[in-house]
């Protein structure tokens, strides 16, 4: 098969799932590469995603996971998005009855890259719950978003389903975007969603700037606090820590 | 050590201090009353150099330091102690991290070393013990879910772990019931009342007064101070009014 018929178009913005995209940087990236993941009924899984700075770490980073999870089934992924002019995790997720979906995302970027997730969340069956937790950071004129479809199905009764998204936004140039998306076809079931997007607590600022903590140090102090959001679902200590450094390494290294 | 020379400022253009003049020595307690809105609050957010409130004029020397000249968290480093009329919430940020960040801080900035966990630890404990305040408090998220009682007397909390050589209370005292007046006016004695240390006391009520006792009180009106006594000021103040004893 030719490359051309793999990939009849490439994404436009004009496609709802690359709206705020830099689909300009997806020159020569392969958009077939889909990381599948099973999880038998019953069974949990767990997966720390990083894209970082580093010496492979491309211009343009796409990690795209398909997800199944079995009935009665834990999945839980951190990640952060912290590195190269475009990164997009994309993560779409199927649940079976009763199965549970846990996300804790991060993005942080200044200058004018694009960092986003963008995550579509089948119920497909009875009573699974799924709750994502995105926050973004962005200074310069860099842009983060949060693209998240939760879709329950008729039969899928009893779902609980959470999407929450918070931007923090440094400088005047810096944007974030929070697109939530729910086709709901099932009627007794809790759907909620929530997005925000705000700056640094002037006030609180201040009131640390008193006791002695000079400015970058309580911009690092509330940032922190900020992305912590993200992070409370995952238990690890180690792996928190380092999601933590990472986005915080960033801010210290490009503000 | 706190000289205060004909201070002038104002907030959005509207002017509040106009030609404030005041003088606190070391081993001084001074307080100042005032009626509603004649610069109370302003004059301590001046001396604790928040944004928005611009001096127009005059000077105020800390330590024969130009005050004016430092950056909020250098007048902390310095030894000044702002202590808010209301306090703020710190969401995700726990009071030891705020503290122990808080007090590393100052220290670098004063090219001492930095307490690790174990003795900023034991430093807070102490201090929470002193205003009789749990220290499962210390652990929660700065003054989020404090009472109005909690806030004040978590604020005095900072005050014994930052140990400041200068004090500027803006009513401390409002909010608390009477037992907690007691504890937080116990606490502010042990903290400052020092030889070495001044404070200045911006008060409503001359019930704290009884507790703290002031070295001398004054009457602020209309941006500067209108009237200076001793401690019994206060007392005539509150049998008489403002109207009466400034007529007088």
């Amino acid at each position: 098969m030719s490359e051309l018929a793999t990939h009849p178009t490439r994404p436009t913005r004009r496609d709802e799932a690359w709206r705020y995209s830099a689909v300009e940087a997806l020159e020569g990236v392969d958009l077939d590469v889909w990381r599948d993941i099973t999880i038998a009924p019953g069974e949990s899984w767990s997966e720390c995603l990083v894209i970082e700075d580093g010496a492979d770490t491309a211009a343009t980073e796409l990690r795209r996971l398909r997800i199944d999870i079995g009935a009665g089934a834990r999945c839980a992924i951190f990640a952060i998005a912290a590195a190269a002019e475009y990164a997009r995790i994309e993560i779409e997720v199927r649940m079976g009855r009763g199965a549970h979906f846990e996300m804790g995302g991060i993005t942080v970027g200044g200058r004018d890259t694009v960092r986003e997730f963008v995550t579509r969340v089948v119920h497909a069956e009875p009573e699974a719950t799924s709750n994502q937790t995105v926050r973004s950071v962005h200074w310069g004129k860099g842009t983060g978003n949060f693209l998240g479809s939760i879709d329950v199905v008729r039969d899928a009764q009893k779902t609980d389903a959470a999407q929450d998204f918070k931007g923090l936004l440094l400088d005047r140039g810096a944007s974030v975007n929070a697109v939530p998306q729910l086709e709901i076809f099932a009627d007794d079931v809790k759907c909620a969603h929530g997005a925000t997007v705000g700056q640094l607590d002037e006030t609180a600022r201040y009131y640390m700037a008193a006791r002695g903590i000079p400015p970058e140090l309580s911009r690092r102090l509330l940032v922190q606090a900020f992305i912590g959001d993200a992070l409370v679902g995952l238990s690890d200590d180690d792996t928190r820590e380092r999601l933590m450094r990472v986005a915080l390494d960033k801010l210290d290294k490009h503000l | 050590m706190l000289q205060i020379e004909n201070l002038s400022a104002e907030i959005g253009g509207t002017k509040i201090l106009d030609g404030l003049s005041l003088s606190v020595g070391a081993g001084e307690v001074h307080a100042i009353m005032g009626p509603n809105g004649a610069g109370k609050s302003t004059l301590a957010y001046v001396l604790g150099g928040r944004p928005g409130y611009e001096v127009t004029g005059g000077s105020v020397r800390f330590d024969g330091k130009d005050l004016l000249d430092m950056e909020p968290h250098e007048r902390a480093a310095a030894g000044m102690f702002l202590g808010f009329q209301y306090p703020v919430e710190i969401p995700g940020v726990s009071n030891v991290q705020f503290l122990r960040e808080a007090l590393n801080a100052q220290r670098k900035h004063r090219g001492e070393e930095p307490l690790n966990g174990g003795e900023f630890l034991k430093l807070a404990k102490e201090k929470a013990a002193l205003l009789k305040l749990d220290m499962d408090m210390l652990k929660r998220h700065v003054n989020v879910g404090f009472s109005g009682g909690e806030k004040k007397r978590a604020e005095m909390v900072q005050m014994g772990i930052l140990d400041p050589s200068f004090a500027v209370l803006d009513e401390t005292d409002s909010g608390l019931d009477i037992d907690s007046l007691r504890v937080v006016g116990d606490g502010i004695n042990a903290i400052m009342r020092q030889p070495g240390k001044g404070v200045l006391l911006i008060t409503h009520y001359q019930r704290l007064l009884q507790v703290v006792q002031p070295d001398y009180v004054h009457i602020l009106s209309q941006g500067r101070i209108a009237k200076t006594g001793s401690a019994d000021l206060a007392n005539q103040l509150e049998a008489e009014g403002y109207d009466k004893v400034m007529a007088a």
